[in-house]
């Protein structure tokens, strides 16, 4: 508007610039500055803790340097036995849940994309246990899956034990998260799915594909970069899971399901460690990136 | 055992990443000088006559405890034209990380309540002020509480918190279930024979009788009350090593596993089903806290009753925890505020019979001593423990070392590891959390 009429008013072919060198600057501010003050300014501060021996209350914050990370790798020091049964536990759940929530969601969505007589109520069955929260969710299946008084030994005749040994409670966790958050990535494939032209699949008809031609040549590649983001954030999230074994196992059996975010939490918040808990983070953080990194590179190479 | 377990229903929401830590510790970035600060040593008064003042008293009394709280708070707002408390509720594991974190921007609140065992660790991080001023004013010694409940208040000499209640284990039974096995309901066992003797009848009529959770609630508990009657304690008295895994200790969880093999109890019992199963008859006795009274009560059709621990060990001994008074640091220390919440600290505790209904023992030894509360007939009875609870001994960061318990009692019960092998492992690593803290707070 100002441009317009400034032109307007001069009645000569000037061009008053829309704008400056600042302007993206200025339009990705407001998001700029949550991010730095909320996510960039605390990961940066997270090395400068991991350095000392920090409790935020305490006068004392001793700089230990590398420390904090050494005694990750030291069998001698208080943390390392429990930190790294932590990362196994997140290591176990990760590899078994990640397959189940990347090809079951794909599988729902698929039927959920076909037409048929009630497929809104069927869309809503499937996403509604994502609406609920973990506690809810954990606390009914903990019930359920109670090894002496739950419905579902009771239903198999069988007393298994869900929730107290494994390998039962890793099929529990992953069982339990398949089923709670499975709707949400059905729904990232089925809108994806609704972005691939219709075209392509009238044009591999006329090619002769049947329907398992069209979605291996058709869906699965316009899928791809629907899947790049299913398999990262799936990644991300089981890597990070926590309420799921702080409420179901409670870490049991001796800790076995205690994952590396649980463990983390035990050190920096319930015991005041943050240098070490931060140390852990980076840790964490550091062999994430790894894998999503991987993963980017899986997913480009194959196009 | 740890603070940790002692909050069951605490804190479903702490989803929390690694940069929530990073964040946390940002807290302390504006959390100004940490000095020590001068305790105001002038007398504490039972009264107060100064301007109008607002406390902020915070608590973790998410429970049935929560509205009988609130209602002593609100007949002290009534009684205190002056003092207008002001109570917020958390659940206790938010509590006891937001308190920190709300005194160190002082934004704290003016005083709350802590399980005994948090005590030496919020003195240590001076999130809480000493109150030897209180104790001395309101002539209050050990001998108005019982000495335990009133030594694990104090930390490296000085008084941090003042006892309003101890919750110790009891003794839980179902009649019904008692009758089946052709046990008398009215005689239930007091010492280890008698107990096993029962266990062993109500073996025969097909009821496991006692289920061993592995759970910190209360398999920790249990485990504990176990090993001080065996004469054993979990740590030394000065915290400098642990001791958990010695004789006394191997053989306190050995029975608790041999529950399980000698079929007294299920394998791989859940997190409450033990209480879940006496409840619904399928278990006779059930080791669990006073708080479990209320709930009981509300349920209809259920014949059940409490008694004092049996007496399995050597010595009589039980597990309990302890709510206490704190007074929270401020940055700008005001004096009228300090009074008024003395004086309300010393009501409450003046009051504490309405508090023990909420199903609580008085810390204060004339009120547990009074017809009123020996009317409460499930609260005296578990009451009748008072001399010999245990605590943990009062140094900073215990729960961390004692968290560490837990897992190797879950380990045992669940029968991943021998009761030996699993303790003496987790002794190893407790001595190491025990010297790191030494360092840390410098003891």
């Amino acid at each position: 508007m100002v441009a317009i009429s400034a032109k307007k008013a001069a009645g000569r072919d000037v061009r008053v610039p829309r704008s400056g060198k600042a302007t993206p600057y200025l339009f990705l501010a407001p998001y700029l500055i949550l991010f730095s003050v909320f996510v960039l300014a605390p990961a940066l501060f997270g090395i400068w803790v991991s350095l000392h021996d920090w409790d935020y209350m305490l006068e004392g914050k001793p700089f230990v340097g590398l420390d904090n990370y050494t005694a990750l790798f030291d069998d001698q020091s208080p943390v390392y036995g429990d930190f790294w049964m932590s990362m196994r536990a997140t290591g176990i759940f990760t590899v078994f849940s990640v397959p189940f929530l990347v090809v079951l969601p794909l599988g729902v969505a698929l039927l959920l994309n076909r037409p048929f007589r009630g497929r809104t109520l069927f869309r809503g069955l499937f996403f509604a246990p994502f609406v609920l929260g973990v506690a809810v969710v954990c606390l009914i299946w903990r019930l359920l899956l109670d090894p002496n008084l739950g419905l579902v030994d009771w239903i198999l005749g069988t007393p298994i034990p869900w929730t107290t040994a494994t390998p039962w409670a890793w099929i529990a966790l992953v069982g339990v998260t398949v089923w709670w958050t499975l709707g949400f990535n059905a729904v990232i494939y089925l809108a994806g799915m609704q972005d691939i032209p219709r075209e392509l699949y009238d044009a591999a008809k006329v090619d002769g594909a049947g329907r398992w031609g069209a979605f291996v040549h058709v869906t699965l590649p316009g899928l791809r970069p629907v899947a790049l983001f299913v398999v990262t954030t799936t990644i991300l999230a089981s890597a990070n899971m926590f309420g799921q074994s702080y409420l179901l196992t409670q870490g049991a059996p001796g800790g076995e399901t205690r994952t590396a975010i649980m463990y983390m939490l035990q050190q920096g918040l319930r015991e005041y460690k943050m240098g070490s808990a931060s140390a852990m983070s980076y840790l964490l953080t550091l062999l994430l990136i790894l894998v999503s990194v991987v993963n980017f590179r899986l997913f480009r190479t194959r196009s | 055992m740890s603070l940790d377990n002692l909050s069951r229903r605490r804190a479903l929401g702490l989803g929390l990443g690694a940069l929530v830590i990073g964040a946390a510790g940002c807290g302390g970035g504006g959390g100004g000088p940490k000095q020590a600060q001068a305790p105001a040593t002038t007398a504490a008064a039972t009264e107060y006559t100064g301007p109008s003042v607002s406390l902020k008293f915070w608590n973790g009394f998410t429970g049935g405890d929560g509205p009988v709280m609130k209602k002593l708070v609100d007949q002290f707002n009534a009684e205190h034209q002056n003092i207008k408390v002001s109570m917020n509720v958390y659940q206790w594991a938010d509590y006891y990380a937001k308190v920190p974190a709300a005194v160190s921007a002082g934004q704290g609140p003016d005083l709350g309540i802590m399980h005994v065992d948090s005590v030496a660790t919020n003195a240590a991080r001076q999130v809480v002020l000493p109150l030897d001023d209180v104790a001395n004013a309101l002539s209050l010694t050990e001998a108005d509480f019982s000495p335990p409940v009133w030594k694990a208040g104090a930390y490296k000499g000085a008084r941090y918190s003042i006892p309003l209640d101890v919750h110790p284990l009891g003794m839980f039974y179902n009649k019904t279930v008692m009758k089946q096995a052709g046990l008398d309901p009215e005689q239930p066992p007091k010492t280890g024979e008698e107990y096993m003797t029962a266990l062993e009848a109500l073996k025969k009529a097909g009821i496991q009788g006692h289920w061993a959770t592995p759970f910190p609630f209360t398999g920790s508990m249990q485990f504990g009350t176990l090993l001080y009657q065996n004469g054993g304690q979990l740590f030394a008295d000065d915290a400098g090593v642990s001791r958990f895994a010695e004789d006394p200790g191997v053989h306190a969880l050995t029975w608790l596993v041999d529950l399980v093999n000698k079929g007294y109890s299920p394998k791989n019992v859940g997190q409450d089903a033990d209480f879940i199963a006496l409840q619904n008859g399928k278990a006779a006795f059930n080791w669990n806290g006073i708080w479990s009274i209320n709930t009981l009560k509300e349920i209809k059709n259920l014949e059940w009753g409490v008694a004092p621990l049996p007496q399995i060990g050597a010595k009589p001994a039980a597990w309990a925890g302890s709510h206490q008074f704190v007074v929270f640091k401020q940055r700008t220390p005001d004096q009228n505020k300090l009074t008024a919440a003395k004086v309300f600290i010393n009501w409450i505790s003046g009051h504490s019979l309405e508090w023990a209904k909420g199903g609580q023992v008085p810390a204060r030894k004339s009120i547990r001593d009074s017809a009123e509360f020996a009317a409460l007939k499930e609260q005296a009875t578990i009451g009748t423990q008072i001399d010999y609870l245990y605590f943990l001994p009062s140094v900073a960061g215990i729960g961390d070392a004692s968290a560490v318990v837990d897992q190797a009692i879950n380990a045992a019960i669940l029968l991943k590891k021998s009761p030996k092998d699993a303790l003496t492992e987790a002794a190893a690593k407790a001595d190491k959390i025990l010297e790191a803290n030494r360092k840390k707070y410098g003891a």
